[in-house]
């Protein structure tokens, strides 16, 4: 499509640019929004271009790379898969956090040595020093004050022992056992 | 005397004579000759396929087809499926079913991409069109598996239901059961993408066993692999096939059942699904992959010998989707075992990793590239290239129509060079003189887009990231690619010279996007203001643009030719620069 102004190889565009600075100033090198969504990105331009770097950059170590948004450009279900996967074939087990409300830290347990909810209910019992009622699908877990919930893969807290185990073991992403009256909450009729 | 003859032609032979004309752009054709072909043409056009939802009102549609019995909408930008595209952008197909409701009862074939489609939207479809038989739902979301309910309630005559990588609220895999026991229509079934892990099995079963035409089914996750041999016994006739999870304990009863079950799917050629593989259960396939031409196992995370043997099996492949995880020696055996491979797209398995984790570079598919000469269509992603990788694959494949390289390091230079990656790209845009889609991406300068723009003559869409030194760049691609249709750019700095230079450009393509670029939102109001016939959106979600000093660069910036004006749905976060609208605000 020809425009109505011609360029040559060379779009002489100096005389009338449009700069971001106030006149007078040198225009940036690197021309970005406000709003770019990361900083590093820009960082490693500095490399290529060479402007200067930030005073503080150079004693620090460089900073661990932060993720661009929409970069690689991959669709989000194809993220969540290998999220999925990498959480189950470090190591060769399937290492979870556990939390416990009011506790001071947290602890990490193996999913994979368990052979299912029994034991692995026991386990954190003993680990954690108090008990876990008893587990029926309508009313979830009566007789205690604590009720242990896990974070699965779509982001959702979910009540312990409603999957089946193979199910629970490739989704759950973390445990928390959750305590009082939030803990009562769940699993009646809710 | 022969001009009188041409004239007094009866209507319904030309409408005859036209019905073998099935190719939108030959249609379009058509109705350009003159008056009369026109309207006789537009009373017999049965297909619609509308490319940008907001080019054209749904009453425009219908004033100008009022027969039509399927329609094809496209919603969101693409890059929307990169999470560039903010929730609640639009592309809402509420307000088309509305109106087709009232306007096309007949109405068989709905096939959306990229829109928001609600339980209400299906509700609707389900109620209004009687004889309603196709429902495409790609890359779509805003609905649950209770719109999916009514609409298998509804559609008797239901052929086609496919949800392929839409986000469904999958409430419960009950809707299943929805489908009548008169149901026996069904072609396809494709519900790979329900993410949740219940499916009403039994529903399933049954209603696969009364269609004796199914001949595509997708399972998702839910279904296991002790499932899939039911499946498929009762479905012998499939051509293709999703599986659900592919892994259990290996059990050699379970085996051999599967392996049977397998072996008398005769017309079986194309496989997916493949959640969670375990290695030992490939060979139940084994009877079926010399007559596989597809093959998707782009979420099996299994390690490049397993796909080596498997890959080997399959001499008629013409379509292979894998994880790196194939490395190059699996590319390597795929370019001396499928010399009839023309479609390759390799998806990263660790893409935010700093370090590779995987053997696979430029060199898979160099390799591909001289094994395989039907290859025409490419997606890779990987972690380093060259120059000279880049010109050999051109060399070896001037019949490429596709080329996207991911080199998942943004400004990535030739790893041997450290040069841009400006001559490979230009080689291939020089080579492959059929290319219609190419995107970018390492180190590269205004110089690939000289080439694309003197060499990219029949480029119909182009990605652009992090690429360019200024809007030269720009200028070579808007002046040169005369077939471009769909521009879409992030991260460049492009600014206003260029756009504004070829604004009439801008009218002959679909759209344009940019994001992260250096477009003042002052020449986004120019553009508004001069091209009545496109429409200018700006979208920023931290703050109106005019907030700004108007030398500001915009956020993000979608532009789109339009017969129906600017829009009237847009979020907050979206501005038209329409300039009667704006001035209204």
């Amino acid at each position: 499509m020809e425009g109505s102004v011609g360029y040559d190889n060379d779009l002489n565009l100096r005389a009338t640019e449009l700069r971001l600075g106030l006149p007078g100033t040198e225009p940036v090198s690197i021309v970005r929004s406000n709003k770019r969504s990361l900083q590093q990105v820009a960082d490693d331009d500095c490399g290529v271009n060479g402007c200067k770097s930030d005073d503080q950059n150079e004693t620090a170590p460089p900073p661990p790379k932060a993720q661009i948004v929409g970069w690689p450009p991959i669709r989000s279900y194809r993220k969540n898969n290998i999220q999925t996967k990498k959480n189950e074939s470090e190591g060769g087990g399937i290492y979870v956090k556990v939390s416990m409300d009011g506790a001071p830290y947290l602890r990490k347990i193996d999913l994979k040595i368990y052979s299912g909810y029994p034991e692995l209910l026991q386990a954190i019992e003993n680990m954690l020093k108090f008990t876990i009622g008893e587990y029926s699908e309508r009313e979830g877990y009566k007789g205690s004050d604590y009720a242990p919930t896990y974070e699965d893969k779509d982001g959702d807290w979910m009540l312990v022992g409603d999957v089946p185990w193979e199910m629970f073991i490739t989704s759950c992403k973390r445990l928390r056992i959750m305590k009082g009256s939030e803990a009562r909450g769940l699993g009646c009729g809710v | 005397m022969q001009k009188k003859m041409a004239y007094s032609f009866p209507d319904e032979v030309l409408e005859q004579v036209f019905s073998f004309i099935q190719s939108d752009k030959d249609r379009n054709a058509v109705s350009l000759v003159c008056k009369s072909w026109d309207e006789i043409e537009r009373w017999c056009r049965r297909k619609v396929f509308i490319g940008n939802c907001y080019a054209v009102s749904p009453r425009m549609v219908i004033r100008r087809f009022p027969e039509v019995r399927s329609i094809k909408l496209k919603g969101k930008p693409h890059f929307a499926d990169f999470n560039l595209v903010p929730d609640g952008w639009g592309g809402y197909v509420l307000p088309w079913i509305a109106e087709m409701a009232g306007a096309y009862p007949w109405l068989e074939e709905i096939r959306l991409k990229r829109m928001v489609v609600t339980d209400e939207s299906l509700e609707l479809i389900a109620k209004s069109f009687k004889n309603f038989k196709v429902l495409v739902l790609f890359s779509c979301e805003g609905f649950s598996t209770d719109g999916l309910a009514a609409i298998a309630a509804s559609c008797k005559n239901l052929r086609e239901l496919d949800l392929r990588e839409s986000e469904v609220d999958d409430l419960s895999g009950h809707w299943l059961a929805h489908f009548p026991e008169t149901c026996t229509s069904l072609v396809s079934l494709n519900i790979s993408c329900l993410r949740s892990d219940e499916v009403s099995f039994s529903a399933l079963e049954r209603l696969v066993g009364r269609c004796p035409n199914l001949r595509s089914l997708r399972l998702n996750r839910a279904v296991t692999l002790d499932k899939i041999a039911n499946i498929l016994r009762r479905a012998p006739q499939l051509v293709d096939f999703g599986t659900g999870y592919y892994a259990a304990e290996l059990q050699p009863d379970v085996f051999s059942n599967l392996a049977g079950a397998f072996s008398s799917c005769k017309e079986l050629k194309s496989l997916s699904g493949f959640w969670d593989v375990v290695p030992a259960y490939l060979p139940a396939l084994y009877s079926i992959c010399p007559r596989l031409t597809s093959l998707n196992l782009s979420y099996a995370t299994i390690q490049s010998p397993d796909l080596i043997k498997l890959v080997s099996h399959c001499p008629r492949l013409q379509r292979l989707l894998v994880l790196d995880y194939v490395e190059d020696s699996g590319l390597e055996e795929l370019a001396s075992s499928c010399k009839d491979l023309q479609e390759l797209r390799v998806f990263p398995s660790d893409p935010f990793g700093a370090e590779p984790n995987v053997s696979l570079t430029e060199q898979g598919l160099v390799a591909v590239s001289l094994g395989c000469p039907k290859l025409r269509s490419v997606l890779y992603f990987c972690r380093r290239m060259s120059n000279a990788a880049l010109v050999t694959i051109a060399q070896n494949r001037p019949n490429l129509t596709r080329f996207r390289l991911c080199i998942i390091e943004p400004k990535t230079p030739d790893y041997l060079t450290l040069e841009p990656l400006d001559v490979g790209f230009g080689a291939i845009v020089e080579h492959c003189k059929d290319l219609r889609r190419l995107s970018l991406s390492g180190l590269l300068t205004d110089h690939v887009f000289e080439y694309i723009g003197t060499y990219g003559k029949k480029l119909e869409m182009l990605s652009v990231a992090f690429a360019g030194d200024s809007d030269l760049g720009l200028h070579h691609v808007l002046s040169g690619c005369e077939s471009l249709r769909k521009l879409e750019i992030r991260d460049c700095p492009f600014g206003d010279k260029a756009l504004l230079a070829n604004a009439a450009k801008l009218e002959t393509m679909r759209s344009l996007w940019m994001s992260s670029c250096a477009v003042s939102f002052g020449a986004c109001k120019l553009l508004g203001q001069k091209m009545p016939k496109l429409n200018v959106e700006v979208i920023d979600e931290t703050e109106p643009p005019d907030s700004r000093p108007e030398s500001c660069p915009v956020d993000k910036l979608y532009i789109y030719r339009s017969v129906a004006g600017p829009r009237f749905d847009m979020p907050p976060f979206v501005w038209t620069m329409d300039e009667a609208v704006r001035i209204l605000h």
